[in-house]
């Protein structure tokens, strides 16, 4: 068995039946809450308007999806998780949970989420997201991650779906808008993951995930971070530029360009550093990755602004 | 390493607890479906 292989020893000992709280971190929230908020910012920013409940419905199903997929990528690697500070606490790792009930619950959300939006939705929106919970649980989590330095790149795809979802899920139609929106993630994924692994290196090099740091070093690393938020900066103010009668306005513009640009200077911060020794508190690699995350918000929530306000 | 709330809550607790929050979810199910089919309609 590899060292990516599930183990069944954790769960096999615990004590006690699985607790709903145990189930639900199993969803990895923190993570599903940025994946439900990009859902809805396509949902709401798409031309036409679906019943409120329908609406509803689809983000449902986007964050069932998303966390049926993060259940089966702790069902996965558990034994990962387990030699990692970061997530040895989880559940699985703890054996607060068994296994079996871990997959179980995966496989149940992520079935339940895909018939639940192709019956009330669309069953285009209902495909894509069927694809992004295989993108994410089996193309990234047990083929890409284990194996390349590239992993954090092409499997950003998986979190890049939801808008998408949501997009298709209000029209019935993929148009250039929504794919532009996915890009923007997929690109946006490399320097907010490649900023976190730059300080949490020895967690991956301890594991045998390859991440980019560990196998290209940082320099590598922190000038690929650069790189990206370089191609982030023109791509997230794209919206603004795009023919027909989806294009964003003046609010989403500027706030793409703004947000793209502080963006910009902390990953400079960051390509132009090196550790200064084991000490290093490794400040703007943190900064950079809390700021990734609030920029997605932000820019997404201008997209929605952006809806209502005409300037 | 053990969760401390959980060393304080019995096993009936713990299911008591598991089992509310299924009956909930399923209600829940059941009136969305119940919404989902008047808003098809609609």
């Amino acid at each position: 068995m590899t060292s990516t292989s599930p183990i069944t020893e954790a769960g096999a000992a615990a004590p006690l039946p699985a607790d709903w709280r145990d189930l639900f971190a199993l969803t990895k929230p923190r993570v599903m809450s940025l994946v439900i908020f990009t859902g809805l910012c396509g949902l709401i920013a798409a031309p036409d308007r679906i019943h409120p409940v329908l609406a509803f419905t689809a983000i449902l199903c986007i964050a069932m999806g998303a966390g049926g997929a993060a259940a089966l990528n702790q069902w996965w690697e558990a034994d990962i998780d387990a030699g990692m500070k970061r997530t040895a606490k989880r559940p699985l790792p703890q054996g607060r949970l068994d296994r079996t009930t871990a997959r179980d619950f995966a496989g149940v959300l992520c079935a339940a989420s895909v018939f639940l939006m192709g019956f009330a939705i669309s069953w285009l929106a209902a495909a894509i997201l069927a694809i992004s919970i295989i993108y994410y649980a089996v193309i990234y989590t047990v083929w890409l991650k284990p194996r390349t330095p590239q992993n954090i790149v092409i499997g950003g795809g998986a979190g890049a779906f939801p808008p998408l979802i949501g997009w298709v899920a209000a029209t019935g139609q993929i148009s250039l808008m929504p794919v532009v929106l996915f890009a923007i993630i997929f690109f946006w994924t490399p320097p907010h993951f490649w900023a976190l692994a730059l300080f949490v290196k020895s967690d991956y090099a301890k594991v045998g995930i390859p991440m980019m740091p560990v196998v290209a070093g940082e320099r590598s690393t922190r000038r690929q971070i650069l790189a990206y938020a370089i191609l982030l900066l023109p791509l997230s103010a794209l919206p603004w530029w795009l023919p027909g009668h989806e294009h964003s306005g003046a609010v989403y513009g500027i706030s793409a360009l703004v947000l793209s640009t502080i963006f910009l200077l902390l990953s400079i911060r960051v390509a132009f550093r090196e550790r200064t020794g084991p000490d290093d508190a490794m400040k703007p690699e943190k900064q950079l990755f809390g700021y990734s995350v609030l920029y997605l918000f932000a820019l997404f929530a201008a997209l929605v602004v952006d809806r209502f306000v005409v300037l | 390493m053990e969760d401390p709330h959980r060393e304080t809550r019995s096993i009936e607790q713990i299911r008591k607890s598991r089992n509310r929050v299924l009956a909930l979810s399923l209600a829940a199910f059941v009136i969305l479906v119940f919404f989902i089919s008047i808003a098809k309609m609609s």
